[in-house]
């Protein structure tokens, strides 16, 4: 398997090696109106060959949109799309080196699994039809099944044949669009490793739409989020979970508290701010704020919780003050509510290791976390952008 | 608890008198009645009554009279009317197939406007719009004076009195028989299946007989069925459009009812053209491979 960096690596080796051209999917200046309606607004983009790209994004953010312009099901407005240095933009999706899963599978109801499987080798009059089907079958575990119509296998299997049917073309760049939404969760989580382990086995490039933000960090080797129509952050899944530019994917992926806060002074590697009279320091890098206000971010799982005065992690950041207001225990973890004395409530996970007591309702707590660990947004984007009701 | 389980029993099969009684007054006892007629003595006449002899010869009199050629041009009303009723068939699903086609994939907000216009013909008698029929094909009417304009038809040639007059009866008759239920096949049919084609490197072409021809087949089983039974037993057609020439056998069924009283005959001819029927149908919904259809 390889990690981003490498495949950024052979990336820009391949670069060099062709001069400008860039051997992978690149999306150019893509805008796809519908109407009045924006679905996808001047969208560049590029998927390295060979590369797990995820797009991930809420429901009417434009990443179906965006895949199906490059599957050639909808034209763009205007823009460009290239696959390999050729222009694909207006190719007609038959003409595509491109094959989909859809959401829905779209198993032809009228042919069986082997002849499903088989429907685009045929078409392109390719030899040896049924031997290429019989391995494909085996890859999905299905090859018991082949004389079988699709509406007798269950969601799983049904997913696996779609599967196949793309993958024995071989094409280019494989569209995964939410496959994996109607399966139920353990389904899910072993359809998941098999999809990575597939896509590592045959090495083609996989551009997976979704909305489950777990899905798209467990599979992915790069993560795009996308919020109307744009891109807000693309990277590695770790690298997007840790460093949030903006406050959409601080919410979306995972949970974030973000507290406000006034930029006291800027140095060249760390940033001061003050947060309600408390000043916390934060490392520039990780500052994305260009004014005089900003959000303040930390995961809930990076806030320690400890008894007043107590200096857990120094030297942090240390917030006093806070009163426990509600406490559910989960098992591997405890989540407290906190609220700080300017009435803010703080999510707080604490990894229930058994060297720390847990806090009840009402009981008096300092909060501290690591410099390292928090973010500094933008204060004019929406603190509640792209938070979900409940969680995953 | 026992005594409700019987009433609810009770009330399944009280549920189920009238549709029986219904069957048994319009169904069971006229069939009977047929199949009687048909083995009446041809001697008999309506009003000195018929005898029962079980004269099976009726039907292969019958068969000698109208079910056999008489000429390469004249092929009798039999083997004309399953002609004409084919021929018609074939036209009304490549028409048919067609709009409907529109319909379900491209008309859009005015789909239902235009299920409306499918069967708004309806709305007048299935006579009086033959009957328009006869104005519009006429002698002087506008079809003909364009066809004569292009030297398709000769100064003195015409339609009414031709095939071509009943079998553009027949079509025009039985199209929204066609229509409906290839609407509502066509309509059923996913679209993400043909966007799936295309993605499988189908072109539209291949992508339509590989994907929306086989899904639609229910369809156009029952499609075709819905216009052939009726056109092979039609007589309007042929009485109002056509000549002598182009007798169907519902003509000579009518003519051996109403005109000649020849009871026997008519009824051997009727049993003769519902098992002919039933017999193709049987065997066409075999191949088309739509048993469920049965």
């Amino acid at each position: 398997m390889s990690s981003p960096a490498d495949l950024a690596d052979q990336g820009a080796a391949r670069a060099t090696a062709r001069t400008d051209s860039f051997d992978g999917l690149r999306l150019e200046n893509v805008t796809k109106s519908f109407g009045s309606f924006t679905a996808v607004d001047d969208l560049d983009l590029d998927v390295p060959r060979g590369s797990f790209f995820a797009l991930l994004g809420p429901s009417g953010c434009g990443k179906t949109t965006t895949l199906r312009m490059v599957a050639g099901l909808e034209t763009p407005t205007s823009g460009g799309i290239t696959l390999a240095g050729n222009d694909i933009t207006y190719a007609k999706p038959y003409k595509r080196p491109v094959n989909t899963v859809f959401q829905s599978y779209a198993l032809f109801p009228h042919l069986d699994i082997h002849e499903n499987v088989a429907f685009g080798l045929k078409r392109r009059k390719v030899g040896n039809v049924d031997a290429q089907v019989t391995e494909m079958l085996e890859l999905v575990e299905l090859e018991s099944q082949a004389r079988k119509k699709p509406a007798q296998l269950s969601g799983g299997q049904q997913q696996r044949v779609a599967l196949a049917r793309a993958l024995i073309n071989k094409p280019e760049v494989l569209l995964l669009d939410e496959p994996l939404g109607a399966l139920d969760l353990k389904l899910r989580r072993n359809m998941q490793l098999e999809l990575k382990r597939i896509q590592t086995e045959v090495g083609l490039t996989f551009i997976h739409v979704t909305h489950d933000q777990e899905e798209a960090m467990t599979m992915a080797d790069t993560v795009a989020v996308m919020n109307a129509g744009v891109i807000e952050q693309m990277g590695a899944p770790q690298e997007l979970y840790e460093n949030p530019r903006t406050t959409f994917v601080a919410n979306f992926l995972g949970q974030s508290n973000l507290i406000g806060g006034t930029i006291k002074s800027r140095a060249a590697d760390v940033v001061t701010v003050d947060m309600h009279g408390v000043d916390v320091s934060i490392p520039a890098a990780r500052c994305h704020a260009d004014g005089d206000e900003g959000w303040i971010g930390i995961r809930p799982e990076k806030v320690l919780i400890g008894d007043p005065g107590e200096q857990l992690d120094a030297p942090g950041n240390s917030i006093p003050g806070g009163v426990v207001t509600d406490v559910s225990f989960v098992g591997v973890s405890t989540q407290y509510q906190v609220r700080m004395p300017w009435g803010q409530e703080i999510q707080v996970f604490a990894q229930n290791t058994g060297h720390r007591r847990i806090y009840r309702p009402g009981e008096s707590v300092e909060l501290s976390w690591r410099p390292d660990y928090a973010f500094l947004l933008d204060a004019s984007q929406d603190a509640k952008a792209g938070a979900q009701e409940g969680t995953d | 608890m026992a005594e409700m389980t019987r009433r609810r029993g009770l009330t399944g099969y009280l549920l189920l008198v009238p549709g029986v009684v219904w069957l048994a007054l319009f169904f069971v006892i006229p069939f009977y009645s047929l199949v009687a007629a048909s083995l009446f003595d041809p001697g008999g006449s309506v009003f000195s009554g018929y005898e029962m002899t079980w004269h099976v010869q009726n039907y292969w009199d019958a068969l000698k009279e109208y079910g056999k050629p008489n000429s390469w041009s004249d092929w009798g009303p039999l083997l004309r009317s399953f002609w004409y009723a084919g021929l018609s068939t074939v036209i009304c699903l490549v028409l048919g197939y067609v709009l409907a086609y529109a319909i379900a994939f491209k008309a859009g907000r005015w789909k239902n406007l235009m299920l409306v216009l499918v069967i708004a013909p309806f709305f007048t008698s299935f006579l009086v719009r033959t009957l328009a029929w006869k104005l519009i094909l006429g002698d002087d009417g506008p079809v003909v004076s364009v066809l004569q304009a292009v030297h398709i038809l000769g100064a003195d040639g015409r339609l009414l009195a031709t095939p071509v007059a009943v079998i553009a009866g027949i079509v025009y008759n039985f199209l929204p028989f066609m229509v409906l239920p290839l609407y509502a096949s066509l309509d059923k049919i996913d679209h993400r299946l043909i966007e799936a084609s295309g993605d499988l490197y189908a072109n539209p072409f291949v992508g339509f007989f590989k994907v929306t021809w086989p899904l639609s087949l229910p369809g156009v089983v029952s499609g075709t069925l819905l216009t052939f039974i009726p056109a092979a037993g039609d007589y309007i057609n042929a009485q109002l459009l056509g000549s002598t020439n182009q007798r169907m056998i519902g003509n000579v069924i009518q003519n051996l009812f109403t005109d000649a009283n020849d009871y026997p005959a008519a009824a051997a001819l009727s049993m003769i053209l519902m098992v002919v029927i039933i017999a193709m149908v049987l065997f066409y919904v075999r191949r088309a491979g739509t048993e469920e259809l049965l």
